[in-house]
């Protein structure tokens, strides 16, 4: 089906990448300094001034616990902005025709745009890690795990925020989900908090949120402490990768909300 | 010699039940300077679409210089360049970027497309305004930023719908002498244009769809042959206010003073020439009138109509 070369398949991908870096970089007021503002606040307030009176949080300085959470949140949120308003803007203005009647197999569109929240997903996880250190010393536990979990939610976001944009019809269909289902989860999934604070019931609840195991995970991998196994954390990220990929496959050969 | 486009039984039934085309063949030559005609939504958009890859066929078969979409997509996308009816690039994307990531998508590296990008925005006149983001251009400069995507990865058919709407006669006119030398490069394009004038002038074989079916498909000299009436204006020397009396002839008197004559086929304008004379007007320059695809067009169409709806009655 593809007549294209690997060298040419790995320039439309590089192209793809570029121009999404290009995006948020040329518009970094509104992608690059609102989440450095909100967690800076975040440090100062949470961390600073109440943290400072919660005192320990499983076993942790309460600034030292949230700072694993907040990168994540960070990550999390702009993976999936990214991607959203993007590949939508894409189809809004019609400019996803270019790439429909180029060459470029949907595998490479997939790729490409996943890269590309990947890049402002990650590049802003690393801001708010630097930012971090004016408030607490962080001392990495296993770097493996942590490069591995930060790198793949990010990659499972950015796949959400494809899929999200793929089925929008209209602006407001892309700020439901982060309205409505990340925003929760993220705030319920043990960014502020360890699970062990709650009864039983809601922990079993807390539990089946996904989000638990991805900050869990990338804070055993810099603190050493987690609520959950960061293997079972790294297992569930890989299989909604592999379920939210086909889906989003699935999608783009059958031209869902691009092809008439 | 393989064919540029060939489209057989083509269909195209949209969600809403519509069918928007019933069964198209077409074979457009390499070459060749072809004209899809057609009044709003008679089908011309879709048939481009499904071609560019931008619509779904429910069924029928489409080759692009012999590859076919089914099972060489990318071969066939290679060899086509589309430039589409309405501006579809990032607005706040710079021109030269929008040319460049263009042929990105077609995995040309950035080094080659530059210059590629420079030439077509050289040509298109618009390398002063390669860092000018899109949506400071005026419309014109859109459409030829459009041409310029659509041609960085040198595809052997240019696609084009409707590339001089909006565009004023002079720019128009510059556009038609960048698409003939393209063609006489060895491009084969297909345009659709309501500009019949436009098609009379820059292409050699026609088609008309209606209704989503084609109408006539032949070549433009063959469709003018069909002309039985064929208008003439004549330049006199001195303006005429009462319109002569040339017996066997339908005459009349354009805005500007000008002689407007009716010639049958095989009449012959010799008899025009003599009545004049004899009237004492004399005639400076003779031209026929543009447009007569349009009269064409016009008179097809409605044939169409009447039998589609001579048709329906005869379900009924």
């Amino acid at each position: 089906m593809s007549g294209m070369s690997s060298a040419a398949l790995f320039t439309a991908f590089k192209t793809i990448v570029v121009k999404e870096i290009r995006r948020f970089t040329r518009i970094w007021v509104q992608t690059l300094l609102p989440p450095v503002i909100t967690m800076t606040l975040y440090f100062i307030i949470f961390g600073n001034l109440i943290g400072s009176r919660i005192g320990q949080m499983g076993g942790l300085d309460y600034m030292a616990f949230i700072v694993p959470g907040l990168i994540m949140m960070s990550v999390i949120t702009n993976s999936y902005a990214n991607v959203v308003s993007s590949f939508f803007s894409m189809k809004f203005q019609r400019n996803i025709e270019e790439l429909l009647v180029s060459p470029v197999p949907n595998w490479i569109i997939l790729a490409g745009w996943v890269c590309g929240g990947m890049a402002r997903g990650l590049s802003i996880g690393l801001i708010v890690t630097v930012l971090s250190l004016a408030f607490t010393n962080l001392t990495i536990h296993n770097l493996g795990i942590m490069v591995t979990t930060v790198f793949l939610t990010s990659a499972l976001f950015s796949l959400g925020g494809f899929i999200n944009a793929m089925l929008a019809t209209k602006f407001d269909d892309i700020s439901i989900v982060p309205t409505f289902v990340l925003t929760p989860l993220t705030y319920l999934g043990g960014v502020f908090y360890s699970i062990d604070l709650l009864p039983d019931f809601w922990r079993g609840v807390s539990m089946a949120n996904p989000i638990l195991y991805m900050v869990n995970g990338f804070r055993y991998g810099i603190l050493g402490v987690s609520d959950v196994n960061p293997f079972v954390s790294l297992g569930m990220i890989l299989v909604f990768i592999t379920v939210l990929t086909i889906i989003a496959l699935r999608m783009l050969a059958r031209g869902k909300g691009i092809r008439h | 010699m393989t064919n540029a486009l060939e489209i057989e039984g083509l269909t195209k039934t949209y969600g809403s039940g519509f069918q928007a085309l019933k069964g198209i063949d077409l074979n457009v030559k390499q070459g060749d300077f072809f004209a899809l005609l057609g009044p709003n939504g008679a089908g011309k958009s879709t048939t481009l679409g499904i071609v560019s890859s931008l619509v779904n066929k429910t069924a029928g078969k489409v080759r692009v210089f012999g590859y076919d979409i089914d099972t060489h997509l990318s071969d066939a996308k290679v060899n086509l360049g589309v430039v589409p009816q309405e501006f579809n690039f990032g607005q706040f994307e710079k021109v030269f970027d929008i040319v460049t990531t263009q042929a990105g998508y077609y995995g040309i590296p950035l080094k080659e497309a530059s210059v590629s990008a420079e030439k077509y925005l050289r040509k298109l006149g618009l390398w002063d305004k390669r860092n000018t983001p899109a949506r400071m251009l005026s419309g014109g400069m859109k459409r030829r930023l459009m041409i310029a995507r659509a041609l960085v990865h040198e595809p052997g058919l240019l696609i084009l719908d409707e590339p001089t709407a909006g565009v004023d006669i002079e720019l128009r006119r510059s556009m038609w002498a960048f698409l003939e030398e393209m063609n006489r490069e060895g491009t084969t394009i297909i345009l659709t244009t309501h500009y019949l004038e436009e098609a009379e002038a820059l292409c050699r074989n026609i088609a008309i769809i209606d209704h989503g079916r084609i109408v006539r498909h032949t070549s433009k000299r063959e469709l003018l042959q069909q002309l039985s009436i064929e208008t003439f204006v004549l330049d006199t020397d001195t303006a005429l206010d009462v319109v002569p009396v040339l017996h066997g002839f339908e005459v009349r008197l354009d805005d500007e003073g000008s002689l407007e004559v009716d010639v049958e086929k095989g009449q012959g304008l010799n008899g025009v020439f003599i009545q004049l004379e004899k009237l004492g007007i004399k005639v400076l320059s003779m031209r026929t009138k543009a447009n007569r695809l349009e009269e064409l067009f016009i008179r097809m169409i409605e044939e169409n109509a009447e039998e589609t709806r001579r048709a329906g009655e005869g379900v009924a």
